[in-house]
This record gives structure tokens, C-alpha cells and sequence, in this order.
């Protein structure tokens, strides 16, 4: 009896270190949107610009991986 | 028409039912939890979905290189075994349906071909090895997987954004949700719609209608894409309540991270050489979604009779599988009686799921209120 246990690893690897990070970068995106809007004023240095800085940065590379995810789809 | 062209037209016919059925069976796998959350309304959603199913159908360029992938001696493979394994496949699609439970079409499709290829040629052209490895293991190990990091994606995203605003927080995770939901959609188009694509291919090809090697005919892209398209549109309500409204109490956090789960593991699954069944993994993310806000928030009592239908799909179907294998080797009257017999148990299914129908309209009714499921007290305390 045979399983494919490394190929299995490699799956649950790499789905993991995916799904992570496309929820971190979103996460962040809407935590810095909230901080452009003036609304995390708790927070010591969340000064709105860089609130709306980080998001764009956040959701480009989160849109990035989309992008990647539809090229593994279609080709 | 001779006999043999008469089986081809069955078998077409009988493989487009399948990918009808295969496209209602796992609407609910891209679009369940957006239904459930609002991110999608009930019909934009299974129209969405529907149309990804058919770009996907032609956006896939692999065509499937064997029919049964390996799981059984091919060259038993004629087409009254694929046609008796496909009215396997079907009806246990339309029983789990009638019960609202997500099962893998897939694990439906072997299962019958396996019955079918054992009664033509026995229990040693039934590959185990193989049918342990890229089934069994699979169907246990995915969901655990794709509910493991679903709970631990769930947990970080509800953890980072506890603080932020309530509104804009709500509304990019929608947005997040609709892309998600979008890529399992399509994701699916490319896998399922090419596996009736290439059972249609493969039967013209023994039949020599086609010769060895070719891609399939545009014909049967097209018939193929707008069967599972269709089957998607109509919406399999049932499993959509159920992965929605029945395994735990989903908010617009957890619908993003477990479609991005899902995505995330399908198309790794994929690449790394080892497909997994939709189904499972999309069952097993949002089971980890509900898990990763609060473990008692999940109905586990659902997880179980899920779990139950996953242990009989393969078996069940090989049963039937055999059973119409047998029937239709008898001959062009065997072929007849499977056929209508498979026609009956299906309308008979139908006009069963009338008297309890699930629609667009009543999907996102809360347990307890028309409901066969068991609801869990943990729920009414969290409300």
C-alpha cells in the first residue's frame, strides 16, 4: 500500500502559505482603509496617509497572487 | 442505426446528464457561503457561477488522457461500462442532493466505472493500490487539511481586523468574497467540465468515430460547458442551505477566507500533480471557517452526516454501477431497462424533493425553521 505522502505535504505547504497570506495582505488592506478614514485614532502613528499607503500596497501584492491563481487556472 | 451507434448516443446523452447533475451538485462548493453572507444574491449567484462553469469549460485545453484515470484496467473500459458507471454516478448525485449533503461527483463517477469495470472483468482489474492513493487518502486527508488552515486564515483575519472599522472592514471583505467565490467557480469550470469532455472523446474514439489521439470536437465543448453550466444555474438549493446556512453561522470574514482556502488548496492539488475533489476541500474550509470564530459556533452533527455520505459515495455508486453493467451486457434490451429504470428512480428523486423544495427564495432560512438537519443548542446561546 502506497501513499503519496510528500506530494500531500507539499499541497497542505503550499495552500497554507497561499491562503495566508493573501488573508494577511486583505486583513491589513482594510485595517490601514479604516486608519485613512481617521477611525483607528488609538493607534500611536496611524496617520491616515500611510493608512491608505499600506492598503494599496497591501491589496496590489493581494492582487498579484489573484492574478497568478487565474494564470495557474487558464493555462 | 446500429447497435453501436446507438450505445455512442446513449453514452453522450448519459455523460451530458452527468455534467448536468456534476454542475447543480457543486454550485454550492464556489457559492454557498456568499449566499449565505449576502455577498451574492441567491441568483446573481448561481448565475456567476454558471457563467464561469462554461468559460471555464472552454478555457480548459488538457483533455483527460484516460477515462477512469488510471483507477481501473482501461482497456475493459467499452461503452456500456462507461454508460452503466455514469447511471451510478448519477443517481447517487441525485440521492445526496434530495438529502442536501455536498459529495464529490468525482468519487460518484469512479465508484460507478469501478462497479461496472468489476463485473466485466472481475476484481483484479480494479487497481487498489491506486484507488487508496488518489481516492482514499485524498478524501480523508483534504478536508482535514483545507479545516485546518481555513480555522487558522479565520482566526488571523477576525484577529487583525477585530479593531479596525466595523463598515469598511464588512464591505472589503464582500468584495474579497465575490473574487474568492469567482476563482473556485472557475477553477471548477476547467476541472469538471473537460472530465465529461473527455469521457465523450474517449467513447468516440473506441468507437472509431474519431481517431486515437484527437481533441475533442467543438461539439462536445460546447455541449459539455452549457450541460454543467445549466446544472450550475438551477442551483442545487438543497447542499447550497446546507454548506450555508447548516454547518455553522457564517459572517463575510469567514466566507473570503474559506473560498481563498479552497482556492488556494484546489490549485495547489492541481499543480502538484495530485488532484483533490472540490467538494471535499470547500466542505472542509468552511467547516474550518466556523471553527476559526468560535468552535462551538459549528454543528458537528452536520459534519458527521457529510462525513457518512463521503464513505458511501464510492461503494454505493460502484454498486449501482455493477448492477446497471450487468443489465446492459445482457444485451440492447438490458441498455433499455437500465435506461428507464434510471430515467424512474430519477423523476422519482424530483417529484420526492417537491414535496420539501428548495429554492432561491427560502435557501437562507435559518435551522429550526423548516428543518430535517439537526441544530446544535451551542448556536441559540451564541445568538
Amino acid at each position: 500500500m502506497h501513499i503519496d505522502w510528500s506530494t500531500l505535504a507539499a499541497i497542505a505547504v503550499v495552500a497554507a502559505a497561499a491562503t495566508v497570506t493573501v488573508v494577511l495582505l486583505v486583513s491589513f488592506a482594510l485595517v490601514g482603509l479604516s486608519a485613512g478614514a481617521g477611525r483607528r485614532v488609538d493607534e500611536p502613528g496611524a496617520r491616515p496617509a500611510s493608512g491608505v499607503a499600506v492598503a494599496t500596497l497591501c491589496l496590489v501584492a493581494a492582487g498579484l497572487i489573484v492574478a497568478y491563481g487565474l494564470y495557474l487556472i487558464i493555462a | 442505426m446500429d447497435g453501436s451507434l446507438v450505445i455512442v448516443v446513449v453514452v453522450v446523452v448519459t455523460a451530458l446528464a452527468f455534467d448536468f447533475t456534476n454542475g447543480f451538485h457543486d454550485t454550492a462548493n464556489a457559492m454557498a457561503t456568499s449566499i449565505a453572507t449576502g455577498a451574492f444574491r441567491p441568483r446573481t449567484a448561481v448565475a456567476i457561477a454558471a457563467c464561469l462553469n462554461v468559460t471555464g469549460a472552454f478555457l480548459s485545453v488538457q483533455v483527460a488522457k484516460t477515462i477512469s484515470g488510471g483507477l481501473v484496467d482501461e482497456t475493459l473500459i467499452n461503452p456500456i461500462v462507461i454508460f452503466a458507471g455514469l447511471v451510478g454516478a448519477i443517481l447517487w448525485n441525485l440521492v445526496t442532493w434530495f438529502l442536501g449533503l455536498p459529495s464529490s461527483s468525482s468519487h460518484a463517477l469512479f465508484g460507478g466505472l469501478i462497479g461496472a469495470t468489476w463485473v466485466a472483468g472481475g476484481g483484479g482489474a480494479i487497481y487498489f493500490d491506486t484507488v487508496l492513493n488518489k481516492i482514499v487518502a485524498p478524501a480523508v486527508l483534504s478536508p482535514v487539511v483545507a479545516a485546518l488552515i481555513a480555522v487558522g486564515a479565520t482566526y488571523l483575519a477576525f484577529r487583525i481586523t477585530a479593531r479596525a472599522d466595523p463598515v469598511r472592514v464588512d464591505r472589503g471583505f464582500k468584495v474579497s468574497q465575490r473574487v474568492s467565490a469567482s476563482m473556485v467557480a472557475l477553477a471548477h469550470g476547467t476541472n469538471d467540465a473537460q472530465k465529461t469532455m473527455g469521457i465523450i472523446t474517449l467513447t468516440l474514439i473506441t468507437a472509431g468515430m474519431l481517431a486515437p489521439g484527437s481533441p475533442p470536437p467543438f461539439w462536445v465543448v460546447l455541449a459539455a460547458g452549457l450541460a454543467i453550466g445549466l446544472g450550475t444555474y438551477m442551483g442545487g438549493w438543497r447542499i447550497i442551505r446546507t454548506l450555508g446556512r447548516r454547518v455553522s453561522d457564517i459572517h463575510l470574514i469567514q466566507g473570503f477566507t474559506a473560498e481563498t482556502t479552497s482556492t488556494a488548496v484546489i490549485l495547489a492539488s492541481t499543480h502538484l500533480g495530485l488532484p483533490l475533489s472540490t467538494t471535499q476541500v470547500c466542505t472542509g474550509s468552511i467547516f474550518g471557517a466556523g471553527a476559526g470564530r468560535r468552535l462551538a459556533s459549528v454543528h458537528w452533527g452536520v459534519a458527521g452526516r457529510i462525513a457518512l455520505a463521503w464513505t458511501f459515495t464510492l461503494p454505493a455508486a460502484a454498486v449501482v454501477g455493477a448492477a446497471a453493467s450487468w443489465l446492459a451486457e445482457t444485451g440492447t434490451w438490458g441498455v433499455i431497462v437500465v435506461g428507464v429504470t434510471g430515467i424512474a428512480l430519477a423523476a422519482g428523486i424530483y417529484v420526492a424533493s417537491r414535496s420539501n423544495a428548495v429554492t432561491a427564495a427560502n435557501v437562507n432560512d435559518l435551522p429550526g425553521t423548516v428543518d430535517e438537519l439537526p441544530r446544535s443548542p451551542a448556536v441559540d446561546l451564541a445568538a
